[in-house]
């Protein structure tokens, strides 16, 4: 939690010397408080209070970095607990686990097939964001040649999922200039796993039945010299997990408790009796760090990469869709042609309805500052000057010879002034809503 | 080190309301169902209490749709034809409460009828004990046409009656006032719409008792968040006492999921996209469990199998000790 101007006041010289080039001690403080003033600015500023400052400063949930041979991930420095305060930052990680206990082939295979994963949601390309290898085997040289194995077929970031010091060492032994996320310390290896993850400079998972014994864990290795944390709290079903991670956003949010400040990992497919991806959604939406799925299945994997993007895109900045002219189900010169605004919502609304009803259709997305028809229009942004715009922005008159349009119905007061912005046009209004377009067209359009 | 959880002191609940009347309260129904009633967010019994766990809905329809997806069709099979045998089939899959919803046309082209409409809601009615929810197909005209009959002939029953919106409410409330029903006040995802109608309603003399909000919301990549976060904030003022506020939430991720590409179509999409059917069961089960978790407290759902999917989940979410 932030310091307030007054708190930070008292952790300056207060000389009031000026060279910050505020009048006052208090006034400068005043701006750091309000992140408009460096504190680099004041050179009088002592050592330990530039410690305490920095440390009230960090973000509540440090910022997680890993790194693939190529791809890079964060998770972290969330700031609220619901999505309308502000909006959820860092995007949860979707992660695949695999066992040593597969052959090299079948695990470079698998890698391989999830690797390339790829799919296009509005426009956003959706994917994996990395592997977690396990040490089923036990075996230091085994994980060593699975580890390899992996790194062979992708770039993206790793976790190792070895519990035993050697085991951790073998992987990381096995990659080079990477930084994949270490697992897990306990409270019976944690002085080891913290000595490797010193080490080699990686960030560790730390793992516990209870919060209380996981910020136990994390103050001991924090001490030990390792800061890069994730936390595993040992979760066993949908409501342990809401309540636990519930728990963990609010201590580092409201309460500023930094021992257990991280990130979490979870592994939906762990639980028996839960339905992983269900678990997974969950997490998605109250607040995982890392989730990692065991089985590559895109009919899930599509959902919840879908839901994370949904879950995580800016409230106060809805998703807009590029102004232009679409094509529905393939049409050609003889097919209607509607116009809508291009706030995501009615977007999709009204290409859903269409592309529905099988019919081939043109669907001019007229630029509204992405919002919906009724507030576009209220707020003149979807006027007969701009549809008339658009029309002839995206050169619809050579695609629609029938030179007929259809305006949404809740417009229907435009039509005059549109049949002057475009004098050899037919305007025809549609329904109000995109649930009557398939009836609309029904009645409406012959051909 | 003990870590103390932190709790959040919320100053206001949730209003409970209960659909369905049984014989001592002037129904029909062998039993009934109430929502409603908590005093925290969603699941957080240690700072709260939940008297009422969230509900499921099925939908079923006065006659076979034409327009639903294959893939719900092949798994109502028969039932589909009827709606007593579906309104039998959706008790036997575990509903909480039957959500009938009148066409617009009847199967050959013509307007449906009053008559039809009593004749439908009486089977329905003699084929469960469960509470029903009857309303129109969504065009005001029409749904005036058809939920008036059908509060006649379900009188005294405790029906759910809609969809009450904005532009579309008196007569419903005027039939649910004069048959002993209640009403589904809809509104296009906005925090003041949805108090507004309430507040509408509320005049024309209807106990907020018998009020179900619905707040709406869009499936899965078509808007969830937009719904998610209405919610999320209905659910925060309810709690720290703003009035109109407080009703229970209904939404209806069964028919959302159940419109988009990802749930109708099987052919020429993305490979990417993956196992029609499992993708399809999905988004509807992943857009229900994501809203359960921002308050609601009635979802509609169409699939067999996924009224038993999130079923489990609410009694696990449900179960005060982990
Ligand atoms: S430079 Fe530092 S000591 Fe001088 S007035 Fe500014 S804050 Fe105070």
């Amino acid at each position: 939690m932030a310091l307030t101007g007054l708190e930070i006041y008292k952790l300056l010289p207060q000389t009031n010397c000026k060279d910050c080039n505020y009048p006052t001690c208090l006034a400068f403080a005043m701006k750091l408080a309000a992140k408009q003033a460096d504190l680099a600015d004041c050179p009088h500023v002592s050592e330990e209070a530039k410690t305490k400052l920095a440390e009230a400063s960090a973000p509540p949930i440090r910022l997680l970095e890993l790194k693939g041979s190529e791809g890079e991930f964060q998770v972290g420095n969330e700031t609220v607990l619901f999505r309308h305060e502000k909006t959820f930052f860092n995007r949860c990680g979707v992660f695949l686990r695999l066992q040593d206990s597969l052959s090299a082939d079948e695990l470079k295979e698998k890698v391989a097939e999830a690797d390339a994963y790829h799919v296009d949601y509005v426009g956003i390309d959706l994917y994996l964001d990395g592997f977690a290898i396990e040490a089923a085997s036990g075996d230091p040289k085994t994980f060593g040649a699975a580890v390899a194995a992996v790194a062979e077929k992708t770039k993206r970031p790793l976790i190792l999922l070895a519990a035993t010091p050697d085991l951790a060492k073998a992987g990381i032994e096995a990659l080079d200039e990477t930084r994949p996320l270490l697992y897990a310390a306990d409270a019976d290896n944690w002085e080891a796993m913290a000595q490797v993850a010193k080490e080699a400079g990686l960030p560790l998972t730390v793992r516990a039945e209870t919060l209380d014994e996981l910020a136990d864990l994390t103050g001991k290795i924090k001490e030990a010299g390792v800061e890069d944390l994730a936390l595993d709290p040992s979760l066993s079903g949908y409501l342990d997990s809401l309540h636990k991670l519930t728990s963990l956003r609010r201590l580092a949010l409201k309460e500023n408790f930094r021992p257990l400040g991280y990130p979490v990992i979870t592994f939906p497919g762990s639980t028996e009796s839960v339905d992983a991806a269900i678990l997974a959604a969950e997490q998605i939406a109250k607040y995982g760090g890392l989730i990692v799925l065991d089985e590559f299945d895109p009919s899930t994997l599509y959902a919840l990469l879908v839901l994370r993007e949904n879950i995580y895109t800016n409230p106060q900045k809805p998703i807009q869709v590029q102004p232009g002219l679409y094509e529905i189900n393939d049409p050609d010169e003889n097919s209607p042609l509607m116009v809508t605004t291009n706030f995501s919502i009615t977007y999709f609304s009204v290409a859903n309805e269409v592309e529905g009803t099988g019919r081939p259709a043109w669907l001019l997305v007229a630029d509204a500052e992405g919002m919906s028809v009724l507030t576009a229009w209220a707020a003149g942004k979807f006027d007969a000057e701009r549809i008339a715009k658009d029309v002839k922005t995206f050169n619809v008159a050579d695609k629609v010879p029938h030179h007929k349009i259809i305006i949404p119905g809740h417009v229907a007061v435009i039509s005059g002034e549109l049949e002057e912005e475009l004098p050899d046009w037919e305007i025809m209004v549609g329904p109000r809503e995109a649930v009557d377009i398939a009836s609309y067209l029904k009645s409406m359009w012959t051909t | 080190m003990a870590v103390e959880i932190p709790k959040e002191k919320w100053t206001a609940q949730v209003r409970k309301v209960t659909i369905g009347a049984t014989s001592e309260e002037g129904g029909t129904r062998a039993k009934t169902l109430t929502v409603g009633g908590e005093s925290a967010l969603p699941f957080l019994h240690y700072e709260g209490s939940f008297p009422n766990k969230p509900a499921l809905a099925v939908e079923i329809r006065d006659r076979k749709p034409d327009d639903w997806s294959p893939l719900l069709l092949d798994a109502l099979g028969e039932t589909a034809e009827d709606p007593a045998k579906w309104a039998q089939a959706a008790e036997a899959m575990g509903a909480d409460l039957i959500y009938l919803v009148l066409s617009a046309a009847t199967a050959d082209g013509n307007p449906n009828t009053p008559e039809n409409v009593r004749a439908v809601v009486r089977k329905v009615l003699d084929a469960t004990g469960l509470p029903i929810a009857v309303v129109g197909p969504g065009q005001a005209e029409i749904d005036n046409e058809l939920i008036v009959p059908a509060a006649e002939e379900a009188d005294g029953e405790r029906v759910l009656l809609g969809v009450c919106e904005e532009k579309n409410y008196r007569t419903i409330v005027a039939a649910a006032l004069a048959h002993n029903h209640l009403v589904q006040s809809k509104t296009p995802m906005d925090v003041n719409l949805s108090k507004q109608l309430v507040i509408l309603i509320n005049d024309m003399g209807l106990p907020l008792e018998r009020i179900m909000m619905d707040p709406t919301t869009g499936a899965l990549g078509y808007g969830i968040e937009y719904g998610y976060s209405v919610m999320e904030r209905l659910r925060l003022a309810a709690l720290t006492g703003d009035k109109m506020t407080q009703q229970p939430m209904i939404v209806d991720p069964g028919a959302e999921a159940w419109k988009v590409k990802e749930s109708k179509v099987g052919e020429g999409v993305p490979e990417a996209w993956g196992d029609w059917n499992r993708r399809a069961l999905n988004w509807e089960t992943l857009t229900a469990t994501t809203l359960i978790h921002s308050g609601a407290n009635i979802v509609i759902l169409r699939h067999p199998e996924n009224v038993a999917r999130v079923r489990k989940v609410i009694d696990d979410l449900s179960s005060a000790t982990t």
